[in-house]
């Protein structure tokens, strides 16, 4: 069998459909960041929190009232998406004119009071969601037995991150959204609604994170601090794709994965740390970040 | 009249000094600040908090109130902190407790990493720290101390009880899976050690960080090497994703899985469907017999949830740490440990506990299975009890101690 470095090409091939997987999460949930960010100029550090509270929505949604996976990739986001917009309406809309830091340390603290509420109810160890029947079970790729979830993972989040772009970069709502950040006073004097577009990308953003959360509960215990041991790598990722790029995010998000997986196989021990060392190296050579446009 | 008024008051006063004095006799005058204050330094809000957590400050309390709140007529304090698994934020508030609170005996500690800082801060100050929680021998080896005890259970123990079992069981060759800090890397050695010795092989490990968040590409390893056992050198939220990871990848299918340090809650968390079959060695389990029962019972009205060995183990640290400063009227830490190594201690978390020079605490250990989910009652029926591995057998003989404390 050939091996590189004394790794065989089975193996590699294995991780690198692994580091796919995990870069679709980094990908959808930087997506989210990215859009909040290049829109409201937020940096929103409560979006593991609220990933973390998809996932929740969608083990609530099963274990009391018995709606299932499918219906709760739809709801959950819904349901999240509008906690977003009460989140943007009752406390971010007064931090717009203020300097990043401000709504950087009211997200954080947010983080926190949703981390912390949900510690309160249902302990640290988590809860088990189970794996939807359709994509139960595995298929033998011959590298490598991969179940079928997490292929549907890659294929779904693929599918939203493709369509967001594209909204975003190619429909008449993208330019008015594009043009609101850019200007919003004379976004406004032709009639369009500025705030309540604000409000909505918020909801989308924050959407996009629950949407993740559902994504993620049938793979990793569902707890309160999967979002935290999260949210700093998706962090790392949005600063070297390039703060508010969406292409970068998205890029980025699976490259990154998949440099991770590899990191995995060779020295795992740094596989925590690979993607800050990236970062560092990135911010010393393009501080915009890779698809960042310096301003 | 009048000077026998004097006579009587002043015999009075000689009753009283004399009364104090036999008082002060008898406790020897030497509560510190007239308060016995336990101090639990655990996990309240990160991935060992299920473990520890709250559970640990309300079995502390429940050892307080068996004691009616006051020792030697002095009042019982329960203080607790988060010590956030930084080693560095447990010393400082450890430090503090110490030269501010008042506080005596510091127990839980879980995290191996917080135990050693805490066990260098205790013995610089003179207290006790008498750890439930953490696993690392080191605790009474390389870095023992004539302060610190090692309760409940450690990694030697928890080697010795599955490593060998399994072996026994045709599992001979082993790869593990191990949490890259202090703890995992104890647990992974002790484990080996034992798998060599009952003749088993290691085909390799791989060592992943704290609170991974996608445990896929380690698992590929274990699946890589063929190994019959995947041993999961790590603890809490990181076996909990570990096993749930083994069974979608079908690695459940080819090799066993064996949870090197699991709790009863992990077992709760991931449902009997994950986990049945899988060997766990601990120091206790609430359905042991009466006492433990009845225990339990107390602790679940208070809690929701059942005890686990950590939760009993700062149960029965308090009551030993209590019992001693009763029998010796002092707080002070030198007559309190040598009490404590001097007699033997019965509670419902076991019987006739020894405690030894390196600090172990010595008592007996047990092998259990996990039920299947049809052979379970109900909620928190998870164990059959396959070994009682005797005390003498359960730990690291303190001939193989590496601690500098022991006169040879």
């Amino acid at each position: 069998m050939t091996e590189i470095f004394g790794v065989s090409i089975d193996a590699l091939f294995g991780q690198l459909l692994l580091g796919l997987v995990n870069g679709s999460f980094y990908a959808i949930l930087s997506l989210g960041l990215a859009v909040i960010f290049g829109l409201l100029n937020i940096i929103n550090f409560a979006h593991g929190a609220l990933y973390m509270m998809g996932a929740y929505a969608a083990w609530i949604a099963l274990t009391y009232f018995g709606i299932g996976y499918w219906p709760s990739l739809l709801l959950a986001p819904l349901i999240v998406g509008a906690f977003g917009m009460v989140i943007e309406r009752a406390l971010l809309q007064w931090l717009y004119k203020l300097d990043h830091l401000y709504g950087l340390l009211l997200t954080f603290g947010v983080a926190l009071i949703i981390e912390g509420t949900y510690r309160h109810f249902f302990g640290v160890s988590g809860q088990p969601y189970p794996v939807p029947e359709l994509l139960a079970g595995s298929t033998d790729l011959g590298f490598m037995v991969l179940p079928n979830y997490r292929a549907w993972v890659v294929v779904a989040s693929a599918t939203v991150c493709l369509v967001t772009w594209l909204v975003i970069e190619r429909t008449r709502l993208g330019a008015y959204l594009r043009a609101g950040t850019e200007n919003p006073k004379l976004v406004q004097a032709f009639g369009i609604n500025v705030p309540l577009m604000v409000t909505l990308t918020y909801g989308f953003g924050v959407a996009l994170a629950a949407f993740a959360g559902v994504l993620a509960a049938p793979v990793i215990q569902v707890s309160p601090l999967m979002g935290s041991n999260l949210i700093i790598v998706v962090f790392a990722v949005v600063v070297i794709g390039g703060m508010g790029s969406i292409l970068g995010s998205i890029a980025t998000g699976l490259g990154l994965g998949v440099i991770e997986g590899f990191t995995k196989v060779f020295y795992p021990e740094a596989s925590s740390t690979v993607v800050f060392v990236i970062m560092a190296i990135v911010l010393l050579v393009r501080p915009a970040g890779l698809f960042g446009r310096e301003k | 009249m009048k000077r026998g008024k004097i006579c009587a008051l002043s015999c009075a006063a000689a009753l009283v000094v004399i009364a104090g004095c036999k008082d002060a006799g008898q406790s020897g005058g030497k509560i510190t600040d007239d308060v016995v204050r336990v101090g639990v330094l655990t996990d309240l809000s990160g991935l060992y908090s299920d473990a520890g957590g709250q559970g640990s400050v309300v079995a502390a309390n429940m050892a307080a109130e068996d004691f009616g709140g006051t020792v030697l007529g002095k009042k019982i304090d329960v203080v607790s902190v988060d010590h956030q698994n930084k080693a560095d934020v447990a010393a400082q508030k450890v430090r503090e407790w110490i030269d501010r609170g008042g506080v005596d005996m510091i127990t839980d500690a879980l995290n191996s990493a917080v135990a050693l800082a805490t066990s260098k801060v205790v013995a610089e100050k003179k207290k006790i720290l008498m750890d439930t929680g953490a696993a690392s021998t080191r605790l009474t080896n390389e870095d023992c101390t004539p302060y610190t005890i090692h309760h409940t259970y450690d990694t030697y123990a928890l080697a010795n009880g599955t490593g060998r079992a399994v072996v026994k069981q045709g599992g001979d060759t082993w790869f593990f899976l191990t949490a890259d800090y202090a703890f995992g890397h104890s647990l992974e050695q002790d484990t080996m050690n034992v798998v060599r010795e009952s003749g088993g092989k290691v085909l390799g490990a791989v060592r992943h960080p704290l609170s991974a968040s996608d445990f896929s590409s380690f698992l590929l390893q274990a699946q890589a090497s063929k190994a019959k056992i995947v041993g999961l050198a790590n603890a809490g939220g990181d076996t909990i994703n570990s096993i749930k990871a083994a069974n979608e990848f079908g690695l459940t299918k080819t090799q066993n899985l064996v949870g090197l340090l699991v709790f009863v809650n992990n077992i709760h968390s991931l449902g009997l469907e994950a986990t049945q079959g899988m060997y766990v060695t601990e120091a206790w389990y609430w359905d042991l017999n009466d006492e433990t029962r009845k225990w339990s019972r107390r602790f679940f009205d208070r809690t929701k949830k059942m005890p686990n060995m950590i939760h009993a183990g700062v149960y029965s640290a308090t009551t030993m740490y209590l019992n001693a400063v009763k029998a010796t009227g002092t707080d002070d830490a030198d007559a309190v440990m040598a009490w404590m190594r001097a007699n033997k201690h019965n509670d419902m978390f076991g019987t006739d506990m020894t405690l030894r020079e390196d600090g172990r605490l010595v008592h007996d250990m047990y092998l259990f299975q996990v039920k299947k989910p049809s052979e379970s009652k109900g909620p928190w029926d998870y164990y059959h009890v396959r070994e009682k591995i005797t005390a003498d057998h359960a730990f690291q003989p303190i001939s193989l101690s590496r601690c500098p404390l022991i006169s040879r």
